[in-house]
């Protein structure tokens, strides 16, 4: 079996999780830098997948499964935009070109994104697999997505003998690894769109390293949603992390994410398609993902946020002053009661 | 109850004091005019105040703000009860059981004692006995809304907004100043899907509101309306849209709402109805492509005609400014004969008389599942359903004595 992208935080672990499953002999983790973490039994091969060499690499090592998890979801993990663009769509192009000439492979799995779906007012309200995006992304990671998706749509077209697994992931959060999302939720005050209220569907990055062997070994033919149960508005997510909302007109927000680019305030990726998600949000129908994939995410949205906020900082109006009036006032009333 | 609340403004539009005149002075039509956007009910329709002393003695539930000709559900009784406090209505049993964090020490201290005992007081004498209760109770909520502690669907309902904030805004604009009459509720199916199909009229569209309302306080229902895009596309009356239950009007979320039970509801004028002159009023639009058709016919439900009288009138369309239009990207600007002329005060809808009537529900799941793409088939349903709305206007219209009553 082979792995990209295994110096990432979701490669490493993924690879190190399928290694001990019995059931995999051998694990090679390939990446263009070492990875910084133990992996473990994975072997690692330093290799770009941009480059023709990962073509030897799966036929000199025999390579039955391969699983494409290093599609960058940001510009900072790669180094700048044109580096991940072309990370993201030359290598997924250089590593199919080389699936395809590999006689024994026998199944593809590939991390891909529900941004395909774009985000607009004409959306419906949620997304199956079978439905594609009202407005095309034009720039930024869900082009790369888009891109992506389409050669491995070309790939499965001319290699029907392979099992092609297509994961369609929401946004991740976690307490404890990061992504474009948990940054910007991380924000205090948290920027809002003006007259927009999101809706927001998460997937726990636990859920997201979980979904990754169980669609290895399940081999199930198919493009998938993966996504926590249960949708949330943006102001309630905002909201239950006790932050404190700070609704810009749209316009200023787009400015605001290019400074932040400029400056480094840490929401260094931000691309129009992140605009369209904060004003409409998005909703994944996950029916398939529970039939045919048979896999159950451990985490609803309302969890995950819920897991999210164990770490985030108290904001300022941590203790709300409606909630302290409540509990004094209950305490009045409780003490009327006895008395 | 509601009636003692009602706080006379100047003369209340009447002839001013020791004038001798017969028509208010110019200073008491000001003060009736220019009371807050509660009061035009009392201001300017100067018989309800009057009737309802009149009339409460003889038959208290008579004057009910929705009155259904036909035989009047339960429901209706309660109307009234819940009408009074729209914010502490319903959860009761929540704010009995005060919440678990309590610090009787710092309450206990001189202070805090003191001033919440006076505040307590005060409470009483507003708010009546059980004061405490209903602050608990308002708490509870507003504890709920800023820590986020609600559900949303996934089309972005926030029923606990909708019902008690959003309708309780709409109730006084469609019991006391629309004073909506409901009829043939009882052609609502009580649970599972249905679609109800609506004509669409009144250049702001205001009667999808007033629908909602009058389902949800007639049958307990939450109408969910389906909406153009532009709906969504609009800053906040896109965001409210949503938490009130709306969703795009697409065939995938006409069929997912149906097929899960939900009483969705469509205009499909669409805007060639909300938009129409005054002159073509109570005149059907084209119904779209009957999509509506299709996806009741996929999903086996029901197809509920609904017509509604009244909502034409309440902003007479003569004109439009369709550079204006354009330039904003909305398909028209309305010009009435109020507005833009008398500026906000054009915004003030004419107090037309509503009627609601449901008619007998079209059932569709006697089609196989085929017929969904049967486009001849559909157009024909559809064609029934646009004939039994327009010929039930013509007899509402029949019906009605004047546009205003």
């Amino acid at each position: 079996m082979l792995v990209t992208g295994v110096s990432s935080d979701l490669g490493g672990r993924f690879a190190r999780r399928i290694a001990s499953d019995p059931q995999v002999s051998r694990v090679i983790g390939v990446d263009v830098v070492p990875p910084r973490s133990d992996l473990g039994a994975v072997r690692f091969v330093r290799a770009d997948i941009r480059n023709p060499v990962i073509a030897k690499v799966i036929a000199g090592e025999d390579v039955d499964t391969v699983v494409h998890t290093s599609v960058a979801e940001s510009a900072s993990q790669v180094g700048g935009r044109m580096s991940m663009k072309e990370h993201n769509v030359i290598g997924t192009m250089q590593l199919l070109a080389a699936c395809q000439r590999a006689p024994g492979l026998e199944r593809l799995v590939v991390k891909s994104s529900a941004e395909v779906y774009g985000s607009s007012s004409r959306d419906p309200a949620m997304f199956t697999e079978d439905m594609s995006a009202k407005r095309m992304p034009r720039s930024g990671y869900a082009k790369d997505v888009l891109e992506v998706e389409g050669y491995v749509r070309g790939f499965s077209r001319r290699r029907p003998d392979v099992t092609v697994t297509m994961l369609r992931k929401a946004p991740t959060v976690a307490s404890f690894a990061s992504s474009p999302l948990s940054e910007y939720l991380r924000l205090s005050p948290t920027p809002k769109v003006l007259g927009f209220d999101a809706r927001i569907q998460l997937l726990h990055y636990e859920d997201l390293v979980s979904v990754l062997p169980h669609a290895t070994l399940a081999g199930v033919h198919g493009t998938f949603n993966v996504a926590g149960d249960g949708v949330l508005m943006m102001s309630q997510v905002i909201r239950r992390l006790g932050r404190v909302a700070l609704p810009l007109p749209p316009f200023a927000i787009s400015s605001l994410g290019s400074l932040a680019k400029q400056v480094r305030l840490g929401l260094e990726d931000f691309s129009p398609e992140h605009l369209a998600y904060f004003t409409y949000g998005r909703g994944l129908d996950t029916t398939r993902m529970r039939t045919v994939l048979g896999f159950e995410p451990r985490y609803t949205t309302e969890q995950a946020v819920a897991e999210l906020a164990t770490v985030l900082a108290p904001s300022p109006l941590g203790n709300h002053p409606i909630v302290a009036m409540e509990s004094l006032l209950s305490g009045a009333l409780g003490g009327k009661q006895h008395g | 109850m509601g009636d003692a609340e009602i706080i006379p403004l100047g003369t209340r539009g009447r002839p001013g004091r020791g004038t001798g005149r017969d028509k208010p002075s110019s200073s008491s039509r000001s003060l009736a005019g220019g009371a807050s956007p509660a009061a035009p009910g009392a201001g300017e329709d100067t018989e309800v105040p009057t009737d309802l002393t009149d009339e409460v003695p003889a038959e208290a539930p008579a004057e009910l703000p929705i009155e259904p000709v036909t035989d009047v559900p339960p429901t209706l009784v309660e109307l009234d009860a819940s009408a009074v406090d729209p914010v502490f209505g319903e959860a009761l049993d929540e704010a009995a059981r005060p919440p678990v964090t309590t610090t009787p020490a710092g309450v206990t201290d001189v202070p805090f004692g003191e001033l919440l005992a006076a505040a307590t007081r005060a409470a009483q004498v507003v708010f009546g006995e059980d004061a405490d209760q209903k602050l608990a109770q308002l708490l509870a909520f507003l504890r709920r809304r800023v820590t986020g502690d609600y559900e949303v669907d996934e089309y972005g309902m926030d029923p606990e907004l909708t019902e008690r904030f959003l309708l309780e805004l709409v109730r006084p604009l469609a019991t006391k100043w629309f004073r909506v009459e409901v009829r043939g509720v009882e052609n609502i199916p009580t649970d599972g899907g249905a679609l109800v199909v609506a004509n669409h009229s009144g250049t702001v569209p205001i009667d999808g509101l007033v629908t909602m309302f009058a389902v949800h306080e007639t049958t307990g229902r939450s109408l969910r309306p389906l909406g153009a895009d532009l709906v969504f596309r609009l800053p906040f009356i896109g965001e409210l849209a949503r938490k009130s239950g709306a969703t795009l009007a697409c065939n995938e979320d006409a069929v997912r709402m149906l097929s899960k039970g939900e009483l969705a509801a469509v205009w499909p004028e669409g805007f060639k109805g909300v938009g129409k002159p005054y002159s073509e009023r109570y005149k059907l639009q084209r119904f779209g492509r009957g999509g509506f058709v299709s996806a009741a016919i996929k999903t086996g439900v029901p197809i509920v005609p609904c017509s509604i009288v009244g909502a034409e009138e309440i902003y007479p369309l003569v004109g439009n400014i369709p550079i204006l239009a354009r330039l904003l990207g909305v398909p028209y600007i309305p010009v009435t004969p109020f507005f833009p002329l008398l500026g906000p005060l054009g915004l003030v809808p004419l107090p037309s008389k509503w009627i609601i009537e449901f008619g007998e529900p079209i059932r569709t799941d006697s089609y196989d599942s085929g017929a969904a793409d049967d486009p001849m088939l559909v157009f024909n349903v559809t064609d029934q359903v646009r004939e039994t709305i327009q010929q039930t206007l013509y007899s509402l219209l029949m019906r009605r004595k004047s546009i205003f009553h």
